[in-house]
């Protein structure tokens, strides 16, 4: 059966390299070249998708606020971070910030997260994280500050280079029991959003917490993800971007590759490590080795995405 | 004459009142839950109705106490050593959870003994 299995997936590589995808293998995981997308791509909107280099950053779950150990100081980690980036050869293109910008929502917490995130002098998108929606208004306050040209609770999507960006959003009305959860007015606007795309285009997903489950007694995984990801089956290359566990953690399922982010403020202990998910203690003289950055690099040719996980120390 | 009669009768019967509901009123009971490594402890916990149960976080992470109903009862975020109070009047099950972390789950239950 897992013949047939790779029988068929070889076929339909095959398929896809007749119409402009190229595959290849390289340790286990499964890479998409595009080649002329815009020749491949029916009409319409996908048909502008031509791959064209870049560079992108992700930064995760920043905690502006926190303060105890094993980090007294979240600010000065954070600022440390964004000095990385100011100090790129290359200019990103712009920053993904994957949530849990703030420890508690305050005001202040924002504030200062923001005139750090300022010194990157490029842009920035969000997507919130549980500890950005400890508001009155359970998220409003984050949606007011960072939701200009998102939906709903502050999902949205957007194009760079031939590549659709999407930022879901699955912290909001969390229920009990559960993990993260996106709802079916999020699943029904993304549904519409990729319906457009060719499969060639590559696919870039960023939200706070996992779209595959890590560790459900731990609340690391997405209750409705499935729903999601079979929207984006048919696409050549997906890769989903999130934060919430501040570790690397990396998986690939068929197209999609899952790369979780290290956080800017503290480690978290590996799934199920530990009685519970809080601060990883670590000495303050290792602290800076497990934190960090990612650069994602994108470039038509080889692999769309190539990543780049850069620690403080 | 009279109204330092009445007066007298009032403090009286004021003075029985009191007396009366020191006696035979219960007492206010209390009970706490305590947060500690993502868990509530106890997870199950029975009180008698009139009972006002307290939740501290003894976590270095943020918590927060929600009834799953979103709607009898909803703290806001508890920092570390921060604490919320409901009193509970009506028998009954009342679960609730994080609403930050929804993987902690705990309830209370309301019954006369």
């Amino acid at each position: 059966m897992g013949e047939q299995a790779s029988r068929r997936r070889f076929l339909e590589c095959m398929g896809w390299a007749g119409t402009g995808l190229v595959w290849t293998v390289s340790g286990g995981i499964t890479n998409a070249a595009l080649l002329g997308a815009a020749e491949a791509a029916p009409k319409g909107k996908a048909a502008k998708a031509i791959v064209t280099p870049f560079t992108f950053v992700q930064v995760s779950d920043s905690h502006i606020g926190f303060a105890k150990d094993p980090n007294p100081d979240a600010r000065a980690t954070f600022r440390e971070a964004v000095a990385r980036i100011k100090a790129m050869p290359q200019k990103p293109a712009f920053i993904l910030h994957t949530g849990d910008v703030s420890q508690l929502s305050k005001p202040q917490e924002f504030d200062d997260a923001d005139q750090i995130l300022k010194e990157a002098g490029v842009e920035v998108f969000h997507v919130p994280g549980e500890h950005d929606m400890l508001d009155e208004g359970q998220g409003r306050a984050f949606l007011d500050r960072y939701g200009r040209g998102t939906f709903g609770d502050g999902w949205r999507s957007f194009d760079h280079n031939g590549v659709h960006f999407v930022g879901l959003v699955n912290v909001k009305d969390l229920k009990a029991g559960g993990m993260g959860h996106l709802g079916a007015a999020q699943l029904d606007w993304l549904k519409k959003d990729l319906s457009g795309l060719s499969a060639s285009t590559p696919i870039v997903v960023y939200t706070h917490i996992p779209l595959w489950t890590i560790y459900a007694d731990w609340g690391w995984g997405t209750d409705d993800s499935s729903q999601a990801l079979g929207l984006m089956k048919r696409f050549g290359s997906v890769t989903v971007l999130n934060g919430h566990i501040h570790q690397i953690i990396q998986k690939t399922e068929g197209n999609i590759t899952f790369q979780t982010a290290r956080s800017t403020a503290f480690p978290q202990p590996g799934p199920g490590q530990g009685p519970a998910p809080g601060p990883l203690k670590v000495p303050a003289g290792q602290l800076r080795d497990v934190l960090g950055i990612r650069t994602l690099s994108v470039a038509p040719g080889a692999h769309p995405l190539a990543f780049a996980d850069s620690a403080l120390a | 004459m009279s109204y330092t009669y009445l007066r007298g009768a009032l403090a009286a019967a004021a003075f029985t009142l009191a007396l009366n509901a020191a006696t035979s009123a219960p007492a206010a009971e209390a009970a706490r839950v305590t947060i500690g490594n993502f868990t509530f402890g106890p997870a199950a916990l029975t009180v008698k109705p009139g009972t006002t149960v307290t939740w501290l976080n003894g976590d270095d992470i943020p918590h927060t106490v929600v009834a799953d109903d979103k709607k009898t009862f909803r703290s806001k975020v508890l920092d570390s050593g921060d604490t919320f109070s409901f009193t509970f009047t009506a028998p009954g099950t009342y679960p609730y959870f994080c609403s930050i972390h929804p993987h902690m789950t705990g309830k209370v239950i309301v019954k006369a003994s």
